[in-house]
């Protein structure tokens, strides 16, 4: 399908892929909108290796003109640590959702982040599995209603909404770069991601993003949702500010 | 790149020592590995070996990110490797199965020990079923099943080689005791021997910018339509089913019109050889077969050898895991199979002696028909016995 005017689309991202296939209002494309600018920006098509997962950031595969690797569960990351340890050349990004960052493959993260492998991970956090039809993520807030807690998420029966970002910036070296940006903010999360693939260290930027199919909210109620009520329990800003290109020469 | 082993020479070596040389001597880039016995060593020695000569190692989180690092760099066109047995080995099949997917020549050492699940340290045959068919996958993969030192050495150097060649992820399946045990080898260097040990190109970040000089390379697991993924699966299929017939690999000691062909794999083939050719010499007709590929398995080779055989015995280190490839392979044949089954035991000559003369006893008080011992001495008259 071609679209007349075609819409104003990033460089980087692929026409023959668009539209892509992810639902009306979600925070997907606003995040790979504001990569794929990061990307223009820098001008680093010929150097920038994108990673997807499993879950609805597989929906990217064939997203940019961008080599691309798809794999599942969090083990994008390990994969690109394999490929940034052979070719550091490369500018590897693994875009991945809360369950694959936070909770089956948590380790690879943390361990990454540990050894400040230099690979920039994009994790977008809907508080919802949403490909797999809406159970709860580790993130899922208190009270949130999901496919798994029917009655609302009950911190005394599943625990608390696991905070990422804070969690890799308490472990990730001092020159790692870590912050949290929002679909609802695209210029504050552009700013942050362009940081983060210049920081020749760990870098982390964990984005909020709405899910309407699954949160089963119309378009108030979801804008509501990521831009006012998911901050308050993940607050956005940078955790850490990584190396500033003014300290790097 | 200069060789890492210029001339020939004799060393004394245990078997991981023997893999970490051999990786080196292959061209390997890197390993990515996680400690788990029997195969630590290879890390150890590959550690203190790899920054002597300009090449790189990462010790991960776990196994699965050993994988798929390994991935990584296989993605970034070069020789790479991993090492690992037991529960390591099943976390390693979930990246083994995306190397089947998308046809990386990962390229992964295992020294098989004791399973179910945590077991012993030491040795066993328990991971045949999971280095050919492990993952949720076809088993569209390559395994060597090695038979001691120099083996361990050839194979290593082999499985880059074929790997790179086919785009298969590839196995050599080793176990504890060859692992630890120290030996003779002779280390050479593969070019000089005609050893192809394969050429790595980059499958991400080649030359050209994506999209304008070129186009992008987009490499997945995720089909949307069933259609789509058997078209996949069906390409694969055909590819292996070819690949097949150029690899498989085997090793026999023939006997003509031979009571019993005596098939084992592994370390337990040295033993099981040793046996059938101590039975040979006392005028008994006993066959030996081994099949060197798991993955692909020589059937064609062992469907031939156990038709002029009366039966066939399997011996292993395994609850029939073996044996479970060899009925396959004979499915349809008259010949009988029985099993000598030793899970997580080492299988010496002499046991395998005691228990091929006690079958060829029962077989002859129960008035067999053929490959009698009056058969065999006519064999031996036409020196086919060694």
């Amino acid at each position: 399908m071609k679209l007349q005017p075609e819409p104003q689309m990033p460089r980087v991202w692929r026409r023959e892929s668009k539209p892509h296939r992810f639902c009306p209002g979600c925070g997907h494309p606003l995040a790979l909108k504001a990569l794929g600018e990061a990307v223009d920006d820098l001008d680093w098509q010929d150097r920038v290796v994108f990673g997807c997962d499993i879950g609805c950031s597989l929906l990217a595969w064939d997203f940019f003109d961008l080599d691309t690797v798809q794999t599942h569960h969090g083990r994008t990351l390990p994969v690109l640590v394999g490929l940034k340890r052979v070719r550091p050349e490369l500018v590897p990004i693994a875009y991945m959702g809360d369950g694959g960052a936070y909770a089956i493959g948590v380790q690879h993260l943390v361990s990454a982040a540990a050894r400040d492998e230099p690979v920039c991970s994009l994790v977008v956090n809907n508080a919802v599995y949403a490909m797999t039809g809406g159970q709860m993520a580790p993130t899922t807030l208190p009270g949130q209603k999901t496919e798994t807690t029917p009655y609302g998420r009950d911190p005394a029966l599943s625990g608390h909404p696991l905070k990422g970002a804070e969690m890799v910036a308490a472990v990730a070296a001092p020159e790692a770069y870590v912050a949290r940006g929002s679909v609802a903010n695209l210029r504050q999360l552009k700013r942050y991601l362009l940081r983060a693939l210049q920081n020749p260290h760990f870098s982390l930027v964990e984005v909020l993003a709405s899910c309407p199919t699954n949160w089963r909210t119309n378009a108030a109620e979801t804008w509501e949702w990521v831009e006012k009520e998911m901050p308050r329990y993940f607050p956005l800003g940078e955790l850490k500010g990584g190396v500033r290109e003014e300290e790097r020469r | 790149m200069t060789a890492v082993i210029e001339r020939e020479r004799r060393a004394f070596l245990t078997g991981n020592e023997v893999v970490a040389w051999a990786a080196l001597a292959a061209g390997a880039e890197v390993m990515f590995g996680y400690p788990i016995t029997p195969q630590n060593e290879i890390m150890h020695y590959w550690a203190r070996l790899a920054p002597r000569y300009g090449r790189k190692f990462l010790q991960t989180e776990d196994e699965l990110s050993a994988g798929y690092a390994t991935i990584g760099a296989v993605l970034g066109g070069v020789k790479a490797f991993t090492a690992t047995a037991g529960p390591g080995h099943v976390l390693m099949q979930e990246a083994l199965a995306m190397a089947e997917m998308m046809r990386l020549p990962v390229v992964a050492i295992i020294t098989q020990r004791g399973g179910p699940s945590t077991a012993t340290v030491i040795y066993s045959q328990q991971e045949v079923n999971l280095a050919c068919f492990g993952g949720n996958g076809e088993g569209f993969r390559l395994v060597y099943s090695v038979a001691g030192l120099q083996d361990l050495y050839e194979y290593t150097l082999k499985a880059f080689g074929m790997a790179w060649r086919y785009r298969l992820p590839t196995i050599v399946l080793g176990d504890g005791y060859q692992a630890k045990m120290r030996g003779p080898v002779k280390l050479f260097d593969p070019a000089r021997q005609g050893i192809d040990t394969g050429m790595a190109a980059p499958f991400l970040g080649a030359a050209g910018t994506p999209g304008r000089e070129r186009p992008p390379v987009h490499l997945r697991n995720t089909y949307n339509l069933e259609e789509e993924l058997l078209a996949v699966v069906e390409e694969q299929a055909r590819s292996f089913e070819q690949v097949a017939e150029q690899v498989a690999e085997y090793e026999e000691e023939k006997r003509e019109g031979a009571a019993i062909l005596l098939v084992a794999h592994g370390i337990v083939a040295r033993a099981a050889q040793l046996a059938a050719g101590r039975l040979r010499r006392r005028g008994k007709a006993v066959g030996f077969f081994r099949p060197v590929t798991l993955r692909p398995f020589p059937e064609t080779a062992l469907r031939r050898a156990a038709f002029e055989a009366e039966m066939v015995l399997v011996a292993e280190s395994a609850w029939g895991q073996l044996e479970r490839l060899v009925r396959a392979s004979l499915s349809g044949s008259e010949v009988p199979v029985q099993a000598y089954r030793r899970p997580g035991m080492g299988i010496t000559p002499e046991e395998l002696e005691e228990e091929l003369e006690k079958i060829l006893a029962a077989r002859k008080s129960s008035g067999w028909s053929r490959g009698d011992e009056v058969a065999a001495r006519a064999a031996d008259a036409t020196g086919l016995a060694p």
